[in-house]
């Protein structure tokens, strides 16, 4: 496995110029690998394009798993291992075991998404961050460019990137 | 996108017109459901002595049947008045209307507290709701006046006087409580403080049409924030008086929030719809994919909490296995050969599993076809919410779905839609001085 990852780094100054820097480079055929910003800023996920998250369909399945759990355990240990009338109720109570089955739902989902965000976000103990530029936290706004994910060279990234208004353009590896 | 939507406070003033020919064709409705409701009540007439004649050669092979009624019906028994189905049927659309009117106000006072600016485009939609109010007020006013006895087992005679024979040891100990006098004050008050608070409410939205800056907007939020106390008391007052109290044997501490509940998802669902028919005619341009998100997820958010509040009040009474809770219950499950029964199960299922299933994805939200099927069934499934609130305890065995149901929900219907469209036609379809307007407008969630 390639060890060294290298990016070309677009510095800019301004949030309306790195939402329409963004449009712009895309269009020019440069796929953008991310884009760092102090705040957020509304439409730049449009703009950039990314897939919608499924992290939606993560949850819905954490959940019906957690649900099945829950199910599982209050079935196994009061219908079938142990049986008890309890409050003169049948074995198989299901208005009592709803608070249960939602806790259940509700524990496995959020564990479930957490541990998912974090995979998908490559955030595990020990993870050296990629830092691009630390003044992302501050007044600037960042577009990193893969440059193993890029059919174009590193000179002609650097003048779409100069064009689209970057103040600076640096090349960082990983 | 962001910053780039072409509509700005300056162009989005925009006024609806209730057209002559929207206008007769709900006026034909309310007559056609006035018609309905009178054939219906007709046939009820004609239809029962049958019905009543079957009900007693089987009495006494269904003797248990009869024990599970916990409301009043068990004591319409012997002098059961076929009228008294369109009583109970004008009751119950009065009050799950002025449910649907009072959430107008509710909501609109709610984006206030809360500062909300979204809301700012459609707020003139639920502000105009409550003027509706003025046509349910006389009918719960004047049915409970001359026809109260009919709805609430406290108002039958002689039930709190220890020398009659039909006196009630139960009854007579909430006395203090459930008497016509302090009913009257109560009913009359509850109306009052909601009418006065929304023309005050009105009235300064209109002037900030009018004259602009933020003056109107601080004094609206004032007067949102006293709503907010007064639907605090107000809602559980009218809960326990209008509805709970018709099985006065029974109670329930969850019984307030339940109908608060039930009233707010159909108000939501009322909002939403209006305004994806509006902008089926072409109005409200500016109410974007964003807008119908946040309505979306009230929708879905608030039936949720319904079943939160119903399952509360479900679970505990289950659970705790007391006879005299239990019954309430149990009337509706299997009392009244059953008769309820189907609305008990459409009851959890429309307003639970259909809206929590259909709005649960994003896309659902931000779909105008989804939303209105979710809106209907809301509404429908909050009517059968009602229904089976208030029908077990009145009418008993005499229930049932007929012309009587559905010609007074068409004429209530009818009027609402009428009073509403009228309203709305009274000003602009944008608050379009409102301070948040322009962030409203660039909405983008």
């Amino acid at each position: 496995m390639n060890t060294t990852e290298k990016y070309l780094v677009g510095v800019y100054d301004d949030e309306d110029e790195v939402l329409h820097a963004v449009t712009e480079v895309k269009e020019s055929g440069v796929k953008i690998e991310e884009v760092y910003t102090p705040f957020p800023i509304h439409g730049l996920d449009k703009a950039i394009g990314h897939p919608r998250t499924r992290i939606p369909i993560a949850a819905f399945m954490f959940g019906l798993t957690g649900l099945t759990c829950a199910q599982f355990l209050i079935n196994y240990t009061m219908v079938f291992d142990w049986p008890m009338i309890i409050g003169g109720k049948d074995f198989f109570a299901l208005p009592d075991w709803i608070p249960v089955s939602f806790e259940g739902t509700v524990l496995f989902t959020a564990f479930g998404m957490v541990i998912t965000f974090c995979i998908t976000n490559s955030l595990w103990p020990g993870k050296k961050p990629k830092t691009f530029d630390l003044r992302s936290t501050d007044d600037k706004f960042i577009v990193t460019i893969n440059m193993d994910k890029n059919k174009l060279s590193e000179a002609e990234i650097e003048t779409i990137l100069k064009k689209s208004g970057a103040i600076e353009v640096n090349v960082k590896q990983f | 996108m962001a910053g780039h939507s072409h509509f700005s406070p300056a162009n989005v003033e925009e006024h609806f017109e209730f057209t002559s020919e929207a206008r007769n064709k709900l006026i034909t409705a309310m007559i056609v459901g006035a018609v309905l409701l009178g054939v219906g009540v007709f046939f009820l007439g004609s239809g029962e002595h049958q019905e009543v004649a079957h009900a007693a050669a089987g009495h006494a092979a269904e003797h248990g049947g009869e024990h599970l009624s916990g409301g009043a019906a068990s004591h319409h028994e012997t002098s059961w008045n076929p009228l008294n189905r369109l009583w109970v049927n004008l009751w119950l659309n009065g009050v799950f209307f002025t449910g649907i009117a009072i959430i107008g106000m509710f909501f609109v006072a709610v984006q206030y507290l809360a500062k909300a600016g979204w809301s700012s485009v459609v707020k003139r939609i639920p502000e105009a709701f409550p003027k509706f109010l003025y046509f349910t007020f006389p009918v719960l006013l004047l049915i409970f006046v001359f026809k109260g006895d009919v709805i609430f087992h406290w108002m039958h005679h002689g039930i709190t006087d220890p020398n009659s024979e039909h006196f009630d040891k139960i009854i007579a100990g909430k006395k203090g409580y459930l008497n016509f006098t302090f009913f009257l004050v109560r009913l009359v008050g509850i109306f009052v403080v909601w009418l006065v608070l929304w023309n005050m409410m009105r009235k300064k939205s209109l002037e900030e049409d009018l004259t602009g800056g933020t003056k109107n907007f601080f004094d609206m939020v004032r007067i949102g924030t006293g709503f907010v106390v007064a639907m605090g008391i107000s809602a559980s007052l009218s809960a326990w008086d209008w509805v709970m109290s018709i099985d006065t044997h029974w109670f329930s501490t969850m019984f307030g929030w339940y109908m608060f509940a039930s009233w707010h998802v159909t108000g939501l669902a009322t909002i939403t719809l209006t305004v994806l028919l509006l902008k089926d005619k072409g109005y409200m341009k500016y109410v974007s994919e964003s807008h119908l998100h946040d309505l979306g997820k009230f929708m879905f958010a608030f039936s949720i909490f319904w079943t939160y509040v119903w399952f509360a009040q479900f679970l505990l009474i289950y659970y705790a296995n007391m006879p005299e809770e239990t019954i309430y219950f149990l009337e509706r499950w299997e009392g009244h050969n059953k008769i309820y029964k189907a609305v008990e199960i459409l009851n959890v299922f429309m307003n639970f599993f259909f809206p929590f299933l259909i709005m649960m994805t994003r896309d659902a939200k931000r779909t105008p076809i989804f939303l209105k099927i979710c809106c209907f069934f809301v509404i429908v499934g909050h009517y059968l919410d009602f229904y089976q609130m208030i029908m077990p305890g009145t009418v008993g065995p005499h229930g049932g779905f007929g012309l009587v149901e559905f010609g007074s929900v068409i004429l209530f219907a009818s009027a609402f839609i009428y009073v509403v469209s009228n309203e709305l036609t009274k000003a602009s379809l944008v608050a379009k001085n409102h301070p948040f307007l322009e962030e409203a407008l660039h909405h983008d969630i």
